[in-house]
């Protein structure tokens, strides 16, 4: 083979690999811009020497709660080596917008099943915006390394059936709830 | 072109970086088939958090940074004295160099070992173990800076003698794999001289780790190219002439590795996508970065197989794909060449699910992630380091192999043993197994399911294990063998290149590239922790029972 030959195979080759590249970047544009996925990326900043103190992430206040327009709000806390609270409810085929922070060190969070995971890191509030749309218990557990007790982390998710949803005057919701 | 001896008083120098490269993969391995035990919930006889934990920061320390920098710099010594036909230009700061990071490793394990740095190899501030663990760490750096600096100095004094001529390929990839490390180590080692070290000597009582977790993430995607560097020179510069034939294109090697260092480096914030302190956009843009590093790889996989296919097609190969099985696949090189393009494709598709942005979200942080970078990083890479060592090795000590068969066998149990361990993570993974987790409740009817899978996972951990120590028997019987001619031979392309330009022949342009990508890439994500208003985080002691 000559060179020129050489060269020209490589040109060839060359712009296969530019537009299987382009198809690939395409595709993930497309459907970052026009379907809106997005990882979760909330700059939020917050004092993870005070949480106890932060109205939004006071104890009474984590959990799940229904907004006045439906949709619902839950907030936790993840901390060695638990998530507060315990089980969450939520309900089916409604917008969920989880906000997690950490007062202590990094965790995970990671809903088996869906797409919802995020990195846990004090000093931030994560914030996921998902739809469950089958009803039933999905486990929770911390996905990132966080200490020696790391392996006993794990909550969980019930998606509860509209109709069998029940909340307080509040909006608040308990896993509690009768099945 | 006639071979080079390993000669200039660098075979010792070699062996020494080998050895103990090899030494501790061996303890490494061992572990890591111990964890998978522990993980399958069949109860090793011991086994708490404390163990499993130090395991696994022993496991990543080692095969993170101890035995990949050292097999580098003694493959980087071995090509420098081989293709440049001359001595190395300081011997003694080699040794220096070696020297500090063996001072760097003992003081770096001790407290691993000790149960006083279970940060994991990746820290995670505000966890803070030992100093003695992150100053170790930082030793290992300082040594193989020695390296890139002789790397460096080694082409410069070469082109100064003969001027215009190419530098010989296998040297111009080393040398860039030398920058590329140069800049890999800057995030690393900033995040442990600014954050880690002074907050383990009690200095800082905290520790921004929005900025530690960017650093750390500006080292830990082009740290994988710099291990993976060495098997693609191997890909360019041994495979063609292992397999009897010539390399098909000299240039496309050099533009390979000169892409892999351009877009290896302003891409780590893809390790961030579900991290909070990041906007959207600095994680999209990294994201198109993410996907260029295909180009170089797939205009490898086109070049070798253009050269393979020449010779599959001489040695009597028909068809379409005829000279694949037409190709001397009893050469270690070869087959080895074989069984790392095949797991590097298994590995490169995972891997451009992770680096999917959106679909990333499914995977992150499951056992998925863990079965990507064990294909690329036991698969491809380290496939190669074997078949680089079985060809160095006979060079170094002058003895040929007793039989190539217990070093096909080895090399296909490794391969066998990849697969079986990590395909059953990739579908736990999308089940949703966080990885970094010692134990499991098997007895929950919600993930007894995970066991079956995790078992067949160990059991390949187990076919590694005998792979990996069979590799290390079959350096031993080395000594054995009848003496072997020393001289060493790269491949030749087909059309050797008189003159190349000056951007294909040094890294003036490449480093100069480099700065603006970088900044562009990394400049504000950083910044912005400098003019935000950030909270930093109480440092939380490992080590003193905190």
């Amino acid at each position: 083979m000559n060179e020129q030959d050489i060269q020209k195979t490589e040109r060839r080759w060359a712009a296969i690999v530019i537009v299987a590249v382009a198809i690939m970047l395409a595709v993930t544009g497309v459907s970052s811009f026009v379907m809106a996925m997005h990882p979760p990326s909330h700059v939020e900043t917050t004092d993870p020497t005070t949480l106890g103190a932060n109205k939004e992430f006071a104890e009474n206040n984590l959990g799940a709660s229904v907004n006045p327009d439906g949709s619902v709000t839950v907030r936790i806390i993840a901390a060695q080596f638990a998530f507060v609270p315990r089980c969450i409810p939520v309900p089916q085929g409604k917008p969920v917008t989880i906000r997690v922070t950490s007062p202590d060190v990094i965790h995970g969070f990671l809903i088996a099943g869906t797409n919802a995971n995020t990195m846990v890191v004090p000093g931030y509030v994560s914030e996921i915006h998902t739809v469950f749309n089958e009803a039933g218990d999905h486990l929770m557990p911390c996905h990132e390394f966080c200490g020696l007790g790391h392996s006993e982390m794990w909550s969980l998710v019930r998606v509860i059936p509209q109709s069998e949803w029940r909340n307080d005057e509040n909006g608040r919701a308990s896993c509690d709830i009768p099945r | 072109m006639e071979g080079r001896a390993v000669t200039y008083r660098a075979d010792r120098l070699i062996l020494a970086h080998f050895g103990v490269a090899f030494a501790t993969f061996a303890v490494a391995i061992i572990l890591g088939a111990w964890q998978m035990t522990v993980r399958s919930g069949l109860n090793p006889v011991f086994t708490s958090p404390e163990a499993y934990f130090a395991s696994v920061t022993a496991h990543g320390t080692i095969m993170g940074y101890v035995m990949p920098t050292l097999f580098v710099m003694g493959f980087g010594y071995f090509v420098a004295v081989t293709s440049l036909d001359r001595p190395l230009p300081n011997t003694r700061l080699a040794w220096i160099g070696f020297w500090l990071i063996m001072a760097g490793v003992v003081m770096a394990m001790a407290p691993v070992l000790a149960g006083k740095a279970t940060v994991l190899y990746t820290f995670y501030p505000p966890l803070t173990g030992s100093v003695f663990y992150y100053l170790g760490l930082v030793l290992v750096v300082v040594g193989s800076w020695f390296w890139i600096a002789l790397m460096i100095w080694a082409m410069s004094d070469w082109k100064k003698d003969n001027p215009g001529k190419p530098v010989p390929l296998a040297m111009f990839g080393n040398v860039a794999n030398a920058f590329l490390w140069l800049w890999t180590t800057a995030g690393v080692a900033a995040e442990l001289l600014f954050q880690a070290i002074p907050a383990s000597l009690g200095w800082t009582q905290t520790i921004d780790i929005g900025l530690a977790r960017t650093l750390f993430a500006w080292t830990l995607h082009p740290i994988v190219y710099f291990w993976l560097l060495p098997a693609y020179i191997a890909f360019y510069t041994m495979a063609p002439r292992a397999a009897g034939g010539r390399l098909y294109s000299d240039m496309m090697g050099r533009l390979s590795f000169l892409l892999l260092v351009l877009y290896s480096l302003p891409v780590g914030m893809h390790h961030l996508f579900t991290d909070p302190e990041h906007g959207t956009g600095f994680k999209f843009l990294q994201m198109m970065l993410t996907a260029l590093v295909t180009v170089p790889t797939l205009l490898t996989i086109f070049t070798i197989g253009a050269s393979m296919e020449i010779v599959g097609r001489l040695r009597g190969g028909r068809g379409l794909f005829g000279w694949i099985g037409a190709l001397p696949w009893d050469r270690p090189m070869v087959l080895a060449t074989g069984l790392s393009f095949v797991l590097l494709g298994f590995g490169g598709f995972g891997g451009t699910i992770n680096m999917s942005y959106g679909m990333n979200a499914m995977i992150h942080n499951t056992s998925w992630v863990t079965a990507h970078f064990h294909l690329i990083y036991g698969g491809s890479v380290v496939t190669m380091y074997f078949a680089i060592a079985y060809e160095f090795w006979p060079k170094l000590v002058g003895r040929q192999p007793l039989s190539l068969k217990p070093i096909r066998l080895q090399l296909w149990l490794w391969a066998i043993g990849i697969v079986v361990t990590t395909f059953p993570w990739h579908v736990l993974g999308l089940f949703g197994e966080p990885r970094r987790v010692a134990t499991f409740d098997y007895a929950n009817p919600a993930i007894a399911f995970w066991q079956p899978w995790t078992i067949v996972s160990m059991i390949g951990g187990y076919i590694m294990l005998a792979g990996g120590l069979l590799f290390v028997w079959n350096l031993v019987t080395l000594y054995r063998g009848p003496e072997a001619d020393r001289q060493m031979h790269y491949a030749v392309a087909l059309h050797p290149p008189q003159r190349v330009p000056s951007a294909l022949n040094g890294f003036a342009l490449c480093n100069w590239l480099l700065l603006f990508l970088m900044l562009m890439a990394y400049g504000y994500p950083i910044g912005q922790f400098f003019f935000i208003k950030d909270y930093p985080a109480p440092i939380h002691r490992v080590d003193l029972g905190g």
